[in-house]
């Protein structure tokens, strides 16, 4: 496969990191809801908005702060919601190995520093940046650095403003989220050859495994394994 | 502004299992270069995982969402904007919970 190759050398710029934060300006807007909804459950549980920002900040995953918060007493169950975090979070794991195209070309604090701000969005768009034929690296950072800033300021928001903005479950503005992961598939989608058969195999087996009862990450994980070894097989037989 | 201690250790636990979890499968790659079966999985994983992530999600939704996620879909390809998109999505789920 040459989709992955770099035909020109990969660089690490500026004008690529800002290109990144500002490519990701409008999924600002899937992930308000999600920070804003982090904010106000972080405040129900009792944690200061120090607390709730630091964690948001250094930890910066919101389904891990979510659950964790989840099973939030006081005192703190340390070793459980440290394992809640690993447990939703190794997802992400494939997701810088698949990266590896621009991140074997960067040493130091740029390929640490990239990795450090992972997230599922910049990861799909930059799997289509790079698949597009882009090549500098700056771009996963400046997506990762944007979006973390958004973040930040829901998470944020969500604390000082706590019970007042209270949605109803079900709220549409809490689908934001789910939209956003919905419109990251079109630039990832490559033609009915290559994807139609992985992608239906993913969601069949993610949905099997949740409706036999499976524990969350391991319907996503199956999904997503066995589409990528279907497309994978099919590749390389 | 409180900062308790064990609130302090359970957040810097959180921080340093993920930052193992958003490095340490390429480090490990790094490390050991993978066959190339493996590696054509890597490449192909984007599509499969946010596939299985939405399915998922629309499946404790329900209808709502599926048609959400159509809207956004729809306007996404159309457009290629993503906050677009983002508010279509937002706003069918609405219109679907009001007219039904």
């Amino acid at each position: 496969m040459s989709d992955a190759a770099p035909r020109h050398p990969v660089v690490f710029t500026r004008v690529g990191i800002w290109r990144g934060a500002r490519v990701a300006l409008p999924l600002w807007i899937g992930m308000l809801p999600f920070g804003l909804v982090v904010g106000v459950i972080s405040a129900g549980k009792g944690l200061s908005l120090l607390e709730t920002l630091l964690m948001s900040g250094i930890v910066y995953a919101g389904a891990a702060q979510l659950l964790a918060l989840e099973m939030w007493t006081d005192p703190t169950p340390v070793l459980a919601v440290i394992l809640a975090a690993g447990v939703v979070n190794i997802r992400m794991a494939p997701m810088g190995a698949a990266l590896s195209p621009w991140l074997d070309k960067l040493r130091g604090w740029q390929l640490w520093g990239s990795l450090a701000t992972l997230v599922d969005h910049s990861f799909a768009l930059s799997m289509a940046e790079q698949r597009a034929g882009g090549r500098d690296a700056g771009f996963l950072l400046g997506m990762g650095l944007s979006l973390w800033v958004a973040w930040m300021a829901a998470s944020a928001a969500g604390h000082v403003l706590g019970g007042a903005v209270q949605l109803p479950a079900g709220h549409p503005l809490y689908f934001g989220g789910i939209a956003a992961f919905s419109a990251l598939l079109v630039p990832l989608w490559r033609g009915p050859g290559r994807d139609l058969a992985p992608w239906a195999l993913a969601g069949a087996v993610a949905l099997a495994a949740q409706h036999l009862g499976v524990a969350p990450p391991l319907p996503l994980l199956a999904g997503a394994l066995s589409g990528a070894a279907l497309a994978a097989w099919r590749e390389t037989r | 502004m409180i900062l308790r201690w064990d609130v302090l250790a359970a957040i810097i636990g959180m921080a340093l299992v993920t930052y193992l979890c958003r490095a340490g499968g390429y480090a490990v790659l790094r490390a050991v270069r993978p066959p190339p079966f493996i590696d054509a999985m890597l490449r192909n994983l984007p599509g499969p995982i946010f596939v299985a992530y939405v399915s998922l999600a629309l499946d404790r939704i329900g209808p709502a969402g599926v048609f959400g996620t159509a809207a956004v879909i729809l306007v996404q390809w159309k457009t290629k904007n993503l906050s677009v998109s983002i508010l279509a999505g937002v706003g069918a789920v609405w219109l679907w919970q009001a007219m039904v």
